[in-house]
Order: C-alpha cells, then sequence, then structure tokens
C-alpha cells in the first residue's frame, strides 16, 4: 500500500513547518535532493568554526591572565576593561551565530537539514563549562556537526569527540596515563567522563555491551588527547598511558600516538551494535517516542550495510510507510517552536539579523528558559528530553502561550490576518476549532498567538 | 469540576473567592507528612569563612586582615555572624537560624563551579553516576507523591530535583495574563490533547492562585482604610518574589521546595558583594518566613553552596574557589542558634591543600539526618537510593 505524499507532515515532522512562501516538500526525493545538494542555508548565513571565531579564546584567556597578573597594580583597572571589552565581544558573537543559525531555520528550503543539524548536536551535546567557551558552542556544531549530517557516522564521531569544545566538555582535557611521563612527575591521574559516554551515550546506548573494564581501557586509550587554549586541539605523548589497551574485545595498538586513538575510534564506531542505537535515537527523535520496531530495523540494517552512511540511513526513514504514520506524538523543542512561528511568520532574515539586543533578551534568552530549554544549557550530555510530557508541562506550556501572544508583534509589523494565518501555519487540513478561535479573537496578536498555541501547531 | 470550561472558570473568581484555599491562612492539605523542607541553592561558592566567622580562631585575622576589618555581629568567644545578616540576628536568638560550619560536598575536583554544583544537587560523586538529583530520588521512596509535593520555583533549571518522579516548576516571572475571551478559545483549541490541556489547567490554576492572593491583600489593605496602615502586598519580584511564591505554595500541598540564589561568587571586594548578597538572603528567609506563617514551625530550610572559598583573601580584597565552608539552615523545625561540626582549625597544616577549610563532614549527612528526622525516612533509603554511598554515622542533628 502507498501512503500519497502529504506535505504538511513532510514540513512538519521532518523539517521546520511551514511558510507563507514554504508550502512544504514536493517529495521524498525532492527531500533528499535538496538533502545531497549544497548547504545553501549555511552559504547564505554563515557561521565560523572555532578556530575563525572572533574574538578568538586565546585572545580572551591572555586578557583574562593579564588582568590577573596584574592583581593591585595600577594597571588593573585597564586591563579589567579591556578583559570586559572581550567578554561583550564575545556575548555578540555567540548572540549572532545563534541569529544566524535562527535565520537558517526560517528561510531554508531545505528544512531537514536543519532537523539533522539539532538532531545530531544533541546526540553529541555539550555544554560550556566557563566564560571561554560560552561563544565556541555553535562553532562546534560549525566544525563537527554540520558537515557530517549527510556524510559519514565514524567522521562525525571522530570530529565530535576531538574536539576541543567537547574535550573540555566532558573533561578530557585533563585525563592523564597514571604511568605516563607527567602523570608520573605530577601525579595525574585517569578521568574516564568522556570514555563513559562515548560508549554509553554516543555509540551503544545505556544498556550497550560494554563495561567499566571497557570504560577504563578507552579511557587509558584516550589520554594524550587534550586541547590548548592558543592552538585548538593537541595530542600530548607525555600524557598518554603506555602499553596496548582492550575495548570491547579488540587489542588496539600499543603504540601511544594520535593516530591509533583515531583508528580506534572509528573502529568502535563501526561495530554493528551501534547501529541499533543510532536507529531507536533517529526514530524516537522524529517520529514516535515508542519507535515502530521494522522501521528501527530497516534504519539499522542501511546503517550497518553502509557503514554509517547517514544521507542513506535518513534516506531510508523517509521511504519507510511506518515513518508516515498520521498520528503526531512528538512535540516541537522550544527552539523549534519558536523557528517554525517564525517562519510561518514569513519573518526574513534581516528581521532576525537585526533584532535588538533587549528585544533578543527578552523574546529569545529568556522565553527559552521559561519554555524549559535554556539556550545551549541542557542538564547533561544526554542532551534534551524527546517525550511530550517533559515540555508541555504548566511553566513550559505557560512560556509558549506568552511567547505566541508577545513575540509575533515584535518580529512583524503588520501581522498578517489570523484567518489567512491558519491556513499559512496548519496547512489545507486546519483543525475547525484552530480556524475558529483565529477569527473569534478580540485582536490579531491574540489570534496569531491562539494559532501558535494551538496541538495542530505543536505537534510534529 | 467541569472540565470543559477550566480555563474560564476564574472568570467568576468574584464570588468564589471565598471558598479559595488561597484566602484561607493556612489549608493543610493532604501530604505524606506535614513537615516542610526548602533547600536553597547559593550559587556561586558561599565564603563560609566571613559569613559565620570563627573569631575564636587566631589565624582568621592572619589569613584575612583586611577582610576582618569590619566587625561582625558577636554571637559568643568564638563565633560571630557577618554584618550583612544583621536582619537574621533575632531569628539566631530565637533558635531558628543557626549553621553547620566546616562541611562540604564530596566534590574535590579542579574547583569548578559547573562540575561542583552538579555534585551538590546530584548528590553523589561523580555526578555523571546518575541523571537525577537528590530531591527527585527522595519523591520516589516515599508512595503517595504527587507532582505538587515538590516545586522548583524560579526560571532556572534546578537539577537538584530532576529526574523521573513528578514535580512541579513554576516561576512567578511566567504570569499568564490573558483576556477571558483568549482563554475561553484556548479552552477550545487545547481541550481535545490531554497533555496539553492538564498542562493549561494548572498553569491557570496557578496563576490564578497567585492573582487572587493579589487581589485579597489589595482588598484587605483596602477595607484598613489608613494609607499608613496598608498591607505590603506579596512581592512578585526577584528573590523576594520566588520565595513569596515558594511559601505560597508550602502552605498548600506542597511540601518540597528548591531554588536558587545568586552572587556568592566573591573574588574581589567582597566586603561590598557578600554584604548584599547576605542581603538578599536574609530578605529570602523572611519572606518564606512571613509567608508561611504557622506553618514557619514545621519548616526546615536548608542554604547550601556548592564549595566555600580559600582560607587566605586574595589581592582583590576578595577569595577564590576553595573547599570546605558553612551551610546554613533556618526554620521552627530545626535547632538554630548555635554553629553546628567539628572545628579543623587554620593553622597552614590545618588546611586543605594548605589553601582551603578542610571539611569534616559531609554534607549530605546533614541533609539526609533531617530527611530522617522530618519525613521518617529510613537511614538505608538515604544511603543507598538519595545518597547512594554516604555514611551517616556521625551526622549531626539539626531537627528539634
Amino acid at each position: 500500500m502507498t501512503i500519497p505524499f502529504d506535505p504538511t507532515l513532510a514540513a512538519f515532522r521532518f523539517g521546520v513547518g511551514l511558510g507563507p512562501s514554504a508550502p512544504g516538500p514536493a517529495s521524498v526525493q525532492a527531500m533528499i535532493a535538496s538533502l545531497s545538494g549544497p548547504d545553501h542555508a549555511a552559504d547564505r548565513y554563515p557561521i565560523a568554526g572555532m578556530n575563525e571565531t572572533d574574538p578568538s579564546m586565546a585572545e580572551f584567556r591572555f586578557a583574562a591572565a593579564a588582568r590577573r597578573a596584574a592583581r593591585g597594580t595600577p594597571e588593573e583597572e585597564e586591563l579589567r576593561q579591556k578583559e570586559g571589552a572581550f567578554r561583550q565581544a564575545m556575548n555578540v558573537t555567540r548572540r549572532n551565530d545563534h541569529l544566524r543559525t535562527i535565520a537558517r531555520a526560517v528561510t531554508t528550503d531545505d528544512g531537514l537539514r536543519e532537523r539533522l543539524t539539532l538532531f545530531w548536536a544533541d546526540h553529541f551535546a555539550v555544554r560550556a563549562k566557563t566564560f571561554a567557551f560560552r561563544s565556541m558552542i555553535t562553532p562546534y556544531v560549525t566544525d563537527a556537526i554540520r558537515p557530517h549530517v549527510v556524510g559519514r557516522f565514524p567522521d562525525m564521531v571522530l570530529a565530535a569527540t576531538l574536539h576541543p569544545v567537547m574535550l573540555h566538555y566532558l573533561d578530557q582535557w585533563v585525563s592523564t596515563g597514571p604511568n605516563s611521563t607527567v602523570g608520573q612527575r605530577r601525579g595525574f591521574g585517569l578521568n574516564e567522563n568522556l570514555a563513559r559516554e562515548l560508549l554509553e551515550l554516543h555509540l551503544f546506548g545505556a544498556d550497550g555491551p560494554f563495561t567499566q573494564r571497557d570504560v577504563t581501557e578507552l579511557a587509558e586509550l584516550l589520554t594524550g588527547v587534550t586541547y590548548d587554549f592558543r592552538q585548538g586541539f593537541a595530542y600530548r605523548t607525555d600524557r598518554a598511558e603506555p602499553g596496548a589497551e582492550v575495548v570491547m574485545g579488540r587489542r588496539y595498538s600499543a603504540e601511544a600516538d594520535l593516530q591509533t586513538v583515531k583508528s580506534a575510534l572509528i573502529d568502535l564506531a563501526t561495530r554493528p551494535e551501534v547501529a541499533e542505537h543510532i536507529a531507536s535515537k533517529l526514530v524516537v527523535h522524529f517520529v514516535s517516542d515508542l519507535p515502530e520496531p521494522a522501521l528501527v530495523a530497516t534504519l539499522a540494517g542501511v546503517f550497518r550495510e553502509t557503514g554509517g552512511d547517514l544521507l542513506a540511513v535518513t534516506e531510508a526513514m523517509l521511504s519507510h510507510p511506518a515513518a508516515w504514520t498520521p498520528r503526531r506524538s512528538k512535540v516541537r523543542r522550544p527552539d523549534l517552536f519558536v523557528m517554525a512561528s517564525l517562519r510561518a511568520l514569513g519573518v526574513d532574515g534581516d528581521g532576525i539579523l537585526n533584532m535588538r539586543p533587549a528585544d533578543y533578551r527578552d523574546w529569545m534568552l529568556r522565553p527559552l528558559q521559561v519554555m524549559g530549554q535554556p539556550y545551549q544549557a541542557p542538564s547533561g550530555p544526554d542532551g534534551w528530553p524527546e517525550d511530550a510530557e517533559s515540555w508541555i508541562t504548566p511553566q513550559g506550556l505557560a512560556g509558549r502561550i506568552n511567547w505566541a501572544m508577545g513575540a509575533p508583534r515584535v518580529m512583524l509589523d503588520p501581522l498578517p490576518d489570523p484567518r489567512d494565518f491558519v491556513q499559512t501555519a496548519l496547512g489545507p487540513d486546519a483543525p475547525a476549532e484552530v480556524t475558529f478561535a483565529a477569527s473569534s479573537a478580540e485582536t490579531r496578536s491574540e489570534g496569531i498567538g491562539l494559532v501558535l498555541t494551538s496541538p495542530a501547531f505543536q505537534r510534529i | 469540576m467541569d472540565r470543559r470550561a477550566f480555563l474560564t472558570r476564574s472568570l467568576a473568581l468574584g464570588c468564589s473567592l471565598a471558598a479559595s484555599p488561597l484566602v484561607t491562612p493556612v489549608a493543610l492539605a493532604q501530604g505524606p507528612w506535614d513537615a516542610r523542607l526548602v533547600v536553597i541553592v547559593l550559587r556561586g561558592g558561599l565564603d563560609g569563612l566571613d559569613v559565620i566567622r570563627p573569631i575564636g580562631d587566631t589565624d582568621l585575622a592572619r589569613l584575612r586582615p583586611r577582610l576582618m576589618e569590619t566587625a561582625g555581629l558577636g554571637l559568643n568567644d568564638a563565633w560571630a555572624l557577618h554584618p550583612g545578616l544583621s536582619g537574621l540576628r533575632a531569628l539566631w536568638d530565637a533558635g531558628q537560624f543557626g549553621a553547620l560550619h566546616a562541611t562540604s560536598s564530596p566534590y574535590r575536583g579542579p574547583r569548578s563551579h559547573f562540575d561542583a554544583q552538579d555534585v551538590l544537587e546530584a548528590g553523589t560523586f561523580p555526578a555523571g553516576e546518575t541523571r537525577s538529583g537528590w530531591l527527585n530520588r527522595m519523591l520516589g521512596i516515599v508512595p503517595g507523591m504527587t507532582a505538587e509535593t515538590a516545586y522548583s520555583v524560579g526560571h532556572e533549571q534546578m537539577k537538584i530535583l530532576s529526574g523521573t518522579n513528578p514535580y512541579l516548576q513554576w516561576s512567578p516571572r511566567s504570569e499568564l495574563d490573558l483576556s477571558p475571551q483568549s482563554r475561553r478559545l484556548l479552552d477550545l483549541i487545547l481541550h481535545d490533547d490531554p497533555i496539553f490541556r492538564d498542562a493549561a489547567l494548572r498553569a491557570v490554576d496557578i496563576a490564578d492562585t497567585l492573582f487572587t492572593e493579589a487581589t485579597a491583600d489589595a482588598e484587605e489593605a483596602g477595607a484598613d482604610g489608613e494609607m499608613g496602615m496598608m498591607m505590603a502586598p506579596a512581592p512578585t519580584r526577584g528573590h523576594a518574589g520566588v520565595a513569596a511564591f515558594a511559601a505560597q505554595r508550602l502552605r498548600a500541598e506542597t511540601r518540597i521546595a528548591s531554588f536558587s540564589l545568586h552572587g556568592w561568587d566573591t573574588h574581589s571586594r567582597q566586603d561590598i558583594q557578600l554584604n548584599s548578597a547576605l542581603e538578599n538572603l536574609t530578605e529570602t528567609i523572611l519572606t518564606l518566613r512571613d509567608g508561611l506563617g504557622p506553618v514557619w514551625e514545621q519548616t526546615a530550610v536548608l542554604c547550601m553552596t556548592e564549595f566555600g572559598r580559600t582560607a587566605h583573601e586574595n589581592g582583590t580584597l576578595g577569595t577564590d574557589h576553595g573547599t570546605g565552608g558553612a551551610m546554613l539552615f533556618a526554620g521552627g523545625a530545626l535547632r538554630g542558634g548555635q554553629v553546628l561540626g567539628r572545628w579543623p582549625g587554620l593553622a597552614e597544616a590545618d588546611l586543605f591543600d594548605r589553601r582551603d577549610l578542610m571539611p569534616t563532614s559531609d554534607v549530605r549527612a546533614a541533609a539526609g539526618r533531617v530527611m530522617q528526622d522530618l519525613f521518617g525516612l529510613s537511614r538505608s533509603d538515604i544511603e543507598d537510593t538519595i545518597f547512594p554511598g554516604l555514611d551517616m554515622a556521625d551526622a549531626p542533628r539539626l531537627a528539634v
């Protein structure tokens, strides 16, 4: 049985939603064709990687160190102001990167790429633990995630695991082989954080086929991998634990060098047990918290056969009838809710990029926090929750309602007629009660707000 | 209640005001216990040595010559309160405000706020051993808990309460200011989706009780007539707003509330910074006491921080990240008016890493003992589930 292609469902479930000039994709083939083609959204709204981000982490660290060194001297005040200027510039960079990310999602014809980027960035979730890293989270996505969402999974594992932002977040930068030169001289030891999350979250799942012994062995294998704020990624032989390590039954070369680490990571990421975990996470994210086993099995099969070709896996998902169940059990995450709302309103890229800082604070940063998704601050390396109940809480829903009623008039003038907006935002099958509510509201703002608040808009 | 009309119910508020449980001064609802627990996370690293000053220790003046220039409020020969706590002095004397000194969480990492707060809130070390907060695990032990039992207040994520057991979060900032017509229409569009309907029901309920209370306060004030007699309305903004809201929920069905206070990371000009942070804390605790009314007698407030600060003052009249520090506590259910804990001394050799106050207790043991005494939880539940790996053998008793 073939189900006729539904552009509205495609835009909701696998995209950023509908808009006045975005009626939804034409077919699965068209979606895959866009995804296989050039990344137009990134070309239009470029976001630098970590090494190109301005100000650099090194500039800031040097300024902070100079200020500390001048404590109690007459130069201290001037150096404090210099450091403050860097902090301010880093905040501006972080805001601009955020607004460009939103602008991409709001204006793109290739919404699936934005959704995949959100998904994979969450799979390899990071958080800034110090101020210096706050403006490096989006650059991390530029470097390690986005280039690989239609590439090979092992390449993404390599890029994310060895990125300075990840190395700092999961403490790898301090992990030292106890028998390495530095470990012996200074009494430093292992930190297993990255090794554990790599096995548990990134590769195999919490019930995956590994033991504590494997975690420790992998942590030993990863020693030497660190970062240096001047040059970024670094490999320090004098911190690497000597000797061979055995992880999940496979022995990796006794040679303590970066190539050993890289080939071990690639090898782990290519193991067949990874496929189930990744397939299941993809289906849970895009389709249902209770994934259809046949769908997961199909994706896992393609993942294994292709060695983790993510374009092929994504295509397999879109081609499977179970991915198109009309039941919408997922709810848009707050960041996606905001993006989809601005897209439905037809806000253009400049309208987003030119947001006043005070509006950005009042209508982006604070509302996201109230909705339960403080910007770039997931509570742990397991990322944001998937289930609707975690998001549609009293406070979370109140946050969505307040945003829906208040933000559109800040972002757009004049607002569209709510009676037309129902069709634009929800497509041809808008529920009758939402159509009625939109036409019965006392003001345009409230009419728009009601449409955006409706489960028909929020569920995907 | 007719669910069909849930969102518009408050249109009839005028005539149903007397029936609202929130106009009644105390509404003791069904709950697993009557005692209340408030955990305030002091984010940034409270300087226990400055707040509860060990003036009986002769090394203090050597370590902190400049910080000790402003006199504290002497309690006895051994201890003095920071002058910023003058507003809580009466509570101290009444035995409703006290401190546990030279304590810390089990965190001993490189003094990172982020990691140390994770450990404090997870209640385990390392924090990654669990993906839930210790207050949330506590909820799982006791049958009969509802979402209303525990509240995380404020817009901040409180990992201490996060986990699989239900709890509610509300920020006084997320008021729902909707026109009656919008409410009717929201009712219409959310009605058929249970998750949305139930969340909206609760959201509107919380927003309305806040509104009702403000109205009741205003009416009461109006009835008194004289301008000068006007009762101050319950605060709605900032830390006092958070405390007022927490008190209001705790007077009803809520038994556990948690929120954060900021401003403790006093690397420089500690004399000014700490003073204003302590004034905020004072206002928070007094707002809780006033808002709780008679329930204050059954309440325990624990103020915990991620780490203490260096024993030496630094070159900018501040202190840097340290290890041991103080837990402050308040409430009618606790025995305040005293400084608990074994004092390790401040001589160079007595310090942790030769720089920080040496912790002589695990702050989790004190919190565990409070839960044991107030809520009747078993020691094994506390040592196995709430704080895995903790030994409560020497836990100080804080409860009355």
